[in-house]
């Protein structure tokens, strides 16, 4: 701080440093590195599994796991296909409600006296404990996970929203309200903006929580006798002692959650990387 | 003085304080019956020490925040037919108060995007405002890719595109560094010069207040009130030379002694 700001003129612009240098680099080792791991715990795994002549229904080889995917598919991809389909509904009704509820909720003192607790009960109560309830109520099994998933997702998405409506700086505040800018101006240009950066860590957690919510309540309704996600699937194979397919289902939900993972973040550098210091790369 | 300034449209004040009181709801007194006349065409620097009430009275002229007791009048500018006055202000804050999401441009344009202003009908007014604060090139940067004082011209740029009759600034430049302090003071001086603004400037800096102004209320604290008001009838444009003149020394000691004083009758008060 003791170095003089300098008022740059504008000439100074063109000085400016080009695109930071090595990103190929960088981004290659991201890639690289992870793989390499990936490749020796499957090295390792399969050695151990063949040494030790470990019995495929303790423990399926890799390679026995990835023929099981394959020869399954038939079975294992219609049952992914409706765990995604649920994760993803409910993840967007959540992303809808949760936001529409926030702006409601910064609207007017009295609705988020009214509303916020329940929000935060539904919350709290854990959502094994309700499944069994809805799965009475709701009649259709694939409606009632994708309820629970919904309940589950919502909340995060509706509390950091909320809590980014609220935090505009003060000032901003003082600036919009002295230039007479109305209500809808103010939430538009100002709050929706402002509040970008807690959406988006709210649809990080959201979206993770979407499918860890959507294989609870289908365990919840498998023990019921019905479903066909992929987590039915893996309670099947456990009760048929159908190892290596089981290992198959859980790759599905891993490779399943790293994608969703992996498209929030996405979504959440494309919205931010121009200004949001979580977004930057900073150079120095 | 009152008589022949309300004969002649063009003398009357700008915004008159009157016995302004402003409590919070905490009980602090921030203001106790202030009463201030802000002349047209003038730079009236507000001095006083920290907590004194200058960014509240500050504020009550913005219309931001209303006064618990006393008036606030705008003699000169038309009322809309709900008596409200169509008052045209300015404001920079301490800090610049940029929207980090949007870019220089957008920024600038806020006051007019407020007005129902499209951004193609304000290119050339906002292109006008960054070239008078000589920031062109940087119409497309966000405010994290600027410095300090770059910031600050932004924040300025912002206030001078609604071409505002009355530009209030509340300690804009106290996190500079001197050397950006000296170059945007000079900015403001020749931007006034040339725009014909009336300024109220909130300081705690003896020697920017004398630098820049053509009058300079000393408040007090505890409650905060008008303490003294000192005169600088140096006439502008004003350059380096001034600064190291024998004037403005003396004109500096003098300030600094009201300052002195000031804050000697808020500590007796509070004993
Ligand atoms: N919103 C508020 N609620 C309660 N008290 C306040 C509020 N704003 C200001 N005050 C009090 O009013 C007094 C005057 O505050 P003000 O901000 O006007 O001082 P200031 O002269 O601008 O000081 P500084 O030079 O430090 O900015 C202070 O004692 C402060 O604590
Ligand atoms: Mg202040």
């Amino acid at each position: 701080m003791a170095l003089p700001e300098t008022v740059a003129p504008a000439s100074d612009r063109a000085a400016r440093a080009p695109a930071e240098p090595g990103p190929w680099r960088d981004r290659l080792l991201r890639v690289l590195v992870p793989l390499a791991i990936l490749v020796l715990v499957v090295l390792v795994w399969d050695w151990y599994v063949r040494a030790y002549a470990i019995r495929p229904f303790i423990l399926p080889g890799p390679f026995l796991v990835a023929e099981t995917l394959v020869k399954d598919w038939g079975t294992l991809s219609g049952a992914l296909f409706v765990t995604i389909r649920i994760t993803f509904t409910a993840l967007f009704l959540a992303l809808v409600g949760g936001t529409l509820l926030a702006i409601l909720l910064v609207q007017s003192k009295i609705v988020e006296l009214a509303l916020f607790p329940y929000a935060v009960v539904l919350q709290v109560t854990p959502i094994v404990a309700i499944a069994p309830l809805i799965l009475i109520y709701v009649p259709d099994t694939q409606a009632a996970v994708l309820l629970c998933a919904f309940i589950v997702t919502f909340f995060p998405i509706l509390s950091n929203t909320t809590q980014g409506l609220k935090s505009v700086d003060h000032n901003l505040l003082n600036l919009f309200e002295l230039y007479g800018a109305s209500r809808w101006q103010t939430l538009l240009l100002l709050k929706i903006p402002a509040a970008q950066p807690y959406f988006f860590a709210g649809l990080k957690i959201g979206g993770g929580l979407a499918l860890i919510a959507a294989v609870v309540a289908e365990f919840a309704a498998g023990s019921a006798g019905a479903g066909s996600g992929l987590a039915f699937r893996i309670l099947e194979s456990q009760y048929r002692l159908n190892i290596p397919r089981l290992f198959a289902g859980l790759i599905l939900l891993s490779a399943t959650g790293v994608v969703i993972f992996w498209m929030t973040s996405l979504a959440s550098h494309l919205a931010l990387r121009r200004w949001h210091e979580s977004a930057l790369t900073r150079e120095t | 003085m009152s008589s022949t300034a309300s004969a002649d449209p063009s003398r009357r004040p700008v915004v008159r304080l009157e016995g302004v009181t402003k409590s919070f709801a905490n009980g602090t007194l921030a203001l106790d019956r202030l009463t201030l006349e802000v002349r047209p065409g003038e730079f009236l620097s507000l001095l006083g020490p920290s907590g004194c009430g200058k960014s509240t009275a500050l504020r009550i002229i913005a219309g931001l925040g209303q006064p618990t007791a006393g008036r606030v009048d705008w003699p000169a500018t038309p009322h809309d037919a709900g008596g409200a006055p169509e008052r045209s202000i300015g404001f920079v804050f301490q800090e610049p108060t940029l929207m980090p999401w949007a870019t220089v441009f957008n920024n600038v344009w806020l006051p007019l995007r407020l007005k129902g202003r499209s951004k193609a009908s304000v290119r050339d007014a906002v292109m006008e405002a960054l070239e008078r604060v000589g920031l062109t090139a940087f119409a497309d940067a966000y405010p994290r890719e600027l410095s300090g004082g770059m910031k600050m011209r932004v924040s300025l740029a912002r206030a001078l595109v609604t071409r505002p009759k009355l530009l209030l600034m509340d300690e804009p430049f106290a996190a500079l560094d001197e050397i950006t302090r000296f170059k945007l003071n000079n900015d403001i001086l020749q931007l006034q010069a040339e725009l014909g603004w009336t300024v109220v400037f909130v300081t705690h800096s003896v020697f920017e207040s004398v630098y820049l102004s053509s009058r300079i209320v000393v408040m007090a604290a505890r409650p905060g009130r008008v303490f003294e008001e000192i005169e600088v009838p140096v006439p502008r444009p004003r350059d380096e030379a001034f600064r190291t003149s024998p004037d403005y020394v003396a004109l500096c000691r003098q300030a600094s002694d009201a300052l002195t004083r000031a804050m000697q009758a808020a500590g007796r008060e509070v004993a």
